[in-house]
This record gives C-alpha cells, sequence and structure tokens, in this order.
C-alpha cells in the first residue's frame, strides 16, 4: 500500500495540524455531516429499536456465519456466479489477477471497495501492469494524486475545491482556477463515460451479501458500480466475509441505517441487487478472510465484524476530525479502523488504539451498537501486555504504577509536586515535558483532595 | 486444505455460541397519515421531482411528441405506447446517446422516495443509470410506508437484477458540494398514478 507506514498517528496528526484554518475546516465539515446524521436518526422515532435489530441480526449472523457462507455460496453458484474464497490479501489479488490474464483484459474500472483497499490490489495490479481507474468521483480525485482515500465514504475529503481544480486541470485539462465543483463534476463524468463504455472488466465491493438468495446489494449514489458492472463483460465482487446477513428482509433494517448514519440521506440514491450475470456476462464473488476468523475468534474484538462501513464513527471522532484519515496510516481509518487494524499487524498499528479520547461517541452513533471505545481500550491492555507500545509510554506506565501501589510515596509525590510547580513552574512549564505542549498546566491546589477530605471529614 | 476449507474450518472454531436472530416488527415502525406526501416530500428532498395524475394521457401525450421531435428517448410502459424491445443487444456506447427513458416502477417507499426496478422493467440493466433524463411511473397504490414493507412487497431475487433507485445520480466529494448528475441520470420525474 502507498500508505507512509513508518509514520505513527501522533506525527502524523501533528503535521496535520499544522496548517490551522484547513484542520478547522476538516473539523467542522465533517460535523457538519455528524449532524446531517443526528438529523435523520431523530426522525425515524423507532431508530433505537433499528440499531438494536442490527445488531442482534448481525450477532446472530457471526454465531452462525459458516452455515450462511455455505448457503450463500451454494445460492449463487446455482444463480451462475463463480465463488472464490482467499485466506488472505495476497490470495485476493491473484485471483483477480488470474481472472484478469485469463481474458486477456486491459481495460478495467473499479467501484468503491475498501476491501481492494486493505488488499492493495491497485498496488498489486500496477506491479503486473495493469492499471485500474476508480470511478468513485472522490476515489478518481484521490487516485489521480496518487493518494490513498482518507475516509471509506468521502475519500476526498481531506482536499479543497482548489486542490481538485489543479488536479483536474493537470490530469483532465480543465480550465485553471476554474473552483466550480459543478463544472469540476461534469468533467469527471465525460472522462469517465469513456472509461465505462471501454471498460471489459468492473470491479465492485460489496455492502450485504444475502444467505437465503445468494445475491448481493451495492450502495452508491453517483451510480459507478452500475455502470461499471453492466457495461462490462465480466463483473468481479469482492467480499469480506463479514459482510454475510441472513436474509432479503434484513436488507430493510441495514438499508434504513447505512446512508442515514452515513450522510444523513434516507437512502443512497442507489441499492443495486445483483443475483444473476447478464446473458453474456461472468459474474465472480472473491469471498476473503485475511485475518477476519482470527478476530471472530476474540471474544473481546469479535464483535467488530459487524461493521457495516457508515463512518459514522469518523465524523464523530473530535480526534479524527482534527487529524485526518491519512494519519491512520491504513485502509481503514477512524475509530473502526483503530479496532480492526491492530488484528491485521499488531506491530504496525499499535499506535492506533491510542489515537482516541475514549470518549465513547463512536459507540453512541454505530447503527449496529459496536462497543468501539471499550475495545480500542482492551487493544491498549493487549498491546502493552504484548510490547508493542514506545518505551517512552512503558516507562511512564511502569512508574504509574509503581506509584499508584504505594500509597506512602504517592501522597509525598503529590506534595512534592505540586511544591514544584508552586515555586519552580518553569521545571514542568518547559518543552521537555509532553504534557504542557498545547496546554496550560493546571495551578497547583494548595492541598491534595486527601488532605482535605481528613481535614473536614469530623465536621 | 483448500482456502475455502481453511476459513470455514477457522469460522466454525472461532464462532461465539448461536444467538437467536431478532423478530422486526411492523408496529414499532414509524407510521405516515399521508403516503403520497410524504413520498413527495422526501422525494423533492434527494432532488427527484413529482407529479400526480389521475391516468397516463397527458404523459402518452409528451412521449409522443417527443418521438415526433427526433428525440432519443426509450419507453418500457406498455400503456404509454409502442415498447423498444431490442434494448438487450444495445452496447453501452449507443445506450450512452438515450436522452430519456421511461419506466414503470414496482414499488415505492414514502421514508426514502426510493423505487423498486425489476430488471424486466428496465428492459437493459444498464439503462435506468446510463441515460441522461429517467421518468419512472408508479402507481398510488403502490406506495408502501418502510423498506420493511417493501421487502415484503418485492421478490428481490425474483429476477438477475433489482435495484432500489432514489433520485437523480449524486455526488458531493468535492468539498461536499452537493452536484447533481454524478455518472448516472441527471435528473428524476416520478409519475403517480391514480
Amino acid at each position: 500500500m502507498s500508505h507512509n507506514s513508518t509514520l505513527k498517528h501522533a506525527e502524523a496528526a501533528a503535521q496535520f495540524i499544522n496548517d490551522e484554518p484547513r484542520t478547522n475546516w476538516h473539523d467542522e465539515t465533517l460535523w457538519f455531516v455528524r449532524q446531517k446524521r443526528d438529523k435523520a436518526a431523530h426522525g425515524l422515532p423507532e431508530w433505537e429499536q433499528l440499531r438494536e435489530w442490527a445488531s442482534q441480526v448481525k450477532n446472530h449472523t457471526l454465531s452462525n456465519l459458516d452455515n450462511y457462507l455455505k448457503e450463500f455460496e451454494s445460492k449463487a453458484q446455482d444463480n451462475g456466479v463463480i465463488v472464490h474464497w482467499a485466506a488472505d490479501a495476497e490470495e485476493h489479488n491473484r485471483i483477480i489477477y488470474d481472472i484478469i490474464a485469463h481474458h486477456k483484459i486491459k481495460k478495467i474500472v473499479k467501484s468503491k471497495s475498501m476491501l481492494t483497499e486493505e488488499c492493495g490490489l491497485n498496488e498489486f495490479l500496477h506491479t503486473k501492469g495493469i492499471e485500474t481507474v476508480d470511478t468513485d468521483l472522490g476515489e478518481r480525485i484521490v487516485q489521480f494524486r496518487n493518494e490513498p482515500p482518507s475516509h471509506i465514504v468521502l475519500p476526498a475529503i481531506h482536499l479543497k475545491k482548489q486542490d481538485v481544480s489543479d488536479t483536474f486541470h493537470e490530469h483532465l485539462n480543465t480550465e485553471k482556477g476554474n473552483n466550480d465543483p459543478q463544472y469540476l463534476t461534469e468533467a469527471a463524468r465525460q472522462h469517465l463515460r469513456e472509461k465505462f463504455i471501454e471498460s471489459e472488466l468492473a470491479i465492485t465491493g460489496v455492502n450485504f451479501a444475502i444467505a437465503e438468495t445468494g445475491g448481493f446489494v451495492v450502495c452508491t449514489n453517483e451510480g459507478n458500480a452500475d455502470m461499471g458492472a453492466h457495461a462490462a463483460k465480466i463483473h468481479i465482487a469482492c467480499m469480506g466475509f463479514e459482510k454475510m446477513i441472513p436474509r432479503a428482509e434484513h436488507l430493510s433494517v441495514f438499508l434504513r441505517l447505512l446512508a442515514r448514519s452515513a450522510t444523513g440521506q434516507p437512502i443512497t440514491t442507489y441499492s443495486s441487487h445483483f443475483h444473476k450475470p447478464r446473458q453474456g456476462q461472468e459474474m465472480h464473488i472473491v469471498i476473503v478472510d485475511n485475518g477476519r476468523s482470527r478476530q471472530l475468534g476474540r471474544a473481546d474484538f469479535r464483535n467488530s465484524l459487524k461493521c457495516i462501513r457508515c463512518a459514522a464513527c469518523f465524523n464523530t471522532c473530535p480526534v479524527y476530525r482534527r487529524s485526518g484519515g491519512h494519519s491512520y496510516h491504513t485502509a481503514v481509518a477512524g475509530p473502526i479502523g483503530s479496532i480492526l487494524n491492530p488484528n491485521i499487524d499488531m506491530r504496525a498499528n499499535a499506535d492506533l488504539p491510542f489515537a482516541s479520547t475514549l470518549c465513547g461517541s463512536c459507540s453512541n452513533v454505530c447503527p449496529v451498537k459496536i462497543d468501539i471505545h471499550d475495545q480500542l481500550w482492551k487493544w491498549r491492555q493487549v498491546l502493552v501486555a504484548e510490547g508493542y507500545v514506545d518505551t517512552t509510554k512503558k516507562v511512564g506506565l511502569k512508574g504509574m504504577a509503581f506509584l499508584l501501589a504505594r500509597p506512602g510515596l504517592y501522597r509525598f509525590a503529590g506534595k512534592a509536586g505540586r511544591a514544584v510547580m508552586r515555586l519552580f513552574p518553569w521545571i514542568v512549564n518547559n518543552k521537555l515535558n509532553p504534557w504542557y505542549k498545547q496546554r496550560e498546566m493546571p495551578a497547583p491546589p494548595k492541598q491534595s483532595f486527601r488532605d482535605w477530605y481528613l481535614q473536614n471529614k469530623k465536621q | 486444505m483448500s482456502a475455502r476449507e481453511t476459513i470455514l474450518k477457522n469460522i466454525t472454531a472461532n464462532k461465539p455460541e448461536l444467538v437467536e436472530l431478532p423478530s422486526i416488527d411492523l408496529n414499532a415502525v414509524i407510521q405516515y397519515s399521508d403516503l403520497v406526501q410524504q413520498y413527495k416530500t422526501v422525494l423533492q428532498s434527494i432532488g427527484g421531482g413529482t407529479v400526480e395524475l389521475q391516468n397516463l394521457a397527458s404523459l402518452k401525450q409528451e412521449l409522443e411528441s417527443r418521438v415526433a421531435k427526433g428525440d432519443f428517448v426509450v419507453n418500457r410502459i406498455a400503456a404509454l405506447g409502442e415498447v423498444s424491445d431490442s434494448l438487450a443487444s444495445l452496447t453501452a456506447d449507443e445506450l450512452a446517446a438515450v436522452d430519456t427513458a421511461y419506466l414503470q416502477g414496482a414499488v415505492a417507499v414514502a421514508e426514502n422516495g426510493a423505487i423498486w426496478l425489476y430488471e424486466s422493467q428496465m428492459g437493459n440493466r444498464l439503462l435506468p443509470f446510463i441515460c441522461q433524463h429517467l421518468v419512472i411511473v408508479i402507481e398510488r397504490k403502490n406506495i408502501v410506508p418502510t423498506m420493511h414493507h417493501a421487502y415484503k412487497q418485492i421478490e428481490s431475487a425474483k429476477e438477475g437484477f433489482g435495484v432500489f433507485l432514489a433520485g437523480p445520480s449524486k455526488t458531493a466529494d468535492i468539498e461536499q458540494s452537493l452536484v447533481i448528475g454524478a455518472h448516472g441520470a441527471r435528473s428524476l420525474i416520478v409519475y403517480i398514478i391514480g
């Protein structure tokens, strides 16, 4: 993947906030999306009941997942769809490459699929000399710029319209300095229509896969998944195995929640139900594990697999809004990414569960009731126990544990600390104290709570 | 062991104890006093237009005059006149020139403005997406309150493809500015008949 995996979240975030007006804009824009979500959610009196149903349907599905996957596979095969299984990202990429190579395909369009981002499909195909055209507008913009998406629903949310205008001027020869979103979108429409019409193979993601019918649903607002899939002679749909739901009737619950949680829309413009290839078309489904079965075995973390990728937890997160998606250096950023990615690679993603204030807002907006902030806290414990946190954090935590286990020493340290802050404030108010960075130290209290309590309890 | 066997074996070993499915109680979901009004309000809020008609006469006239003018329109509704049957063989390149497609919708959903279209109502899967403008006709009696009701009324797996379509194609990927007409239809007018 083209992510800069050497930079940890805190360092990348520090770079992001160097541009203060842009940081504020990013923060406010995502908060605006969160407010639209609230308005949509409050419009339905049964919202909490819907979340509960969705959560229970997903819990049930995870508890019977092997049977549902077999049922899905067999129904899909009856429908004339070719089903593949991939244990990891490498196998997923190879399966797709083999289909491309077998048919000698040159022209490929792809609609948004976070799974293919997770697997690094574009980069893999590039090494084989095959170029894929991303067709979601936001994804096309970041693809031109050779950047990964910064948000799973709004891939180019880190960019301003001037940035898009410059990018399109360079790649699509649009008028320099014309920043009108209408004009820029029209240019992309014309450019991508050509790509759709000439494409031979379309890759899409999957939002929901239905065990009962062997079908799958893809949701977009732009219509790019459909333009690709219905024009090309081969359609490959890629899905993590957790996309499964038992029956078509359960789609009602999830389609009511998904767009309202994501953007505040009552539903996406297109909720497309694919069951059989059209006459003369070849349709493939690739079912991917890539660490998911391991996550299923972690009782504390398995319900992260209920996620429907709405990104409500991104939009509400005070850390995401002020650090940007790229600082998470993974395909899925934000709070949900921070509990999914340590499972994929604990060492590389050990910083992510710490990129949170544990305020719990993510869990409150989650449409399938994943206890995201609890899991962030639990991952921290796992990562420390496994030795994946850096030395300063480890030494700090060890020192704190030593101190807290010795009440006499704790009381002495408190007294000494208060005296130091009162008499020699420069000892703590300097750059060597990381806590002082972007914060004022609090005014030292005259006495500790314990002293105050001992003094006052008799009254 | 194949990937399939390994994955299924790991899932069987790691899955939690069986949890029951919830039952969806339709009495718990929102009710609308006026389904048509609710439908119209929501569709307008997502960029679509609505027209209420007693019957198809005026729409038929409009279609005839557009055909006479030489506009590339595709009609899939028998009650409006001759139906374009040979769509399945048209290429994407040919369909891209379609100005307006006239389609019959099966069910419309008051809570979100969506309309269910079966593949047989499209004639070609690509048509509702690639045409520049879209006209959909629905029967007043086929407007249902919510998605729960809609899934009871349709058979989503009956044909090879089907879609819930809500409004014209749109995007807000450039600085969250809403633009109508991303890749799919630039406009949608829904005629409510009866």
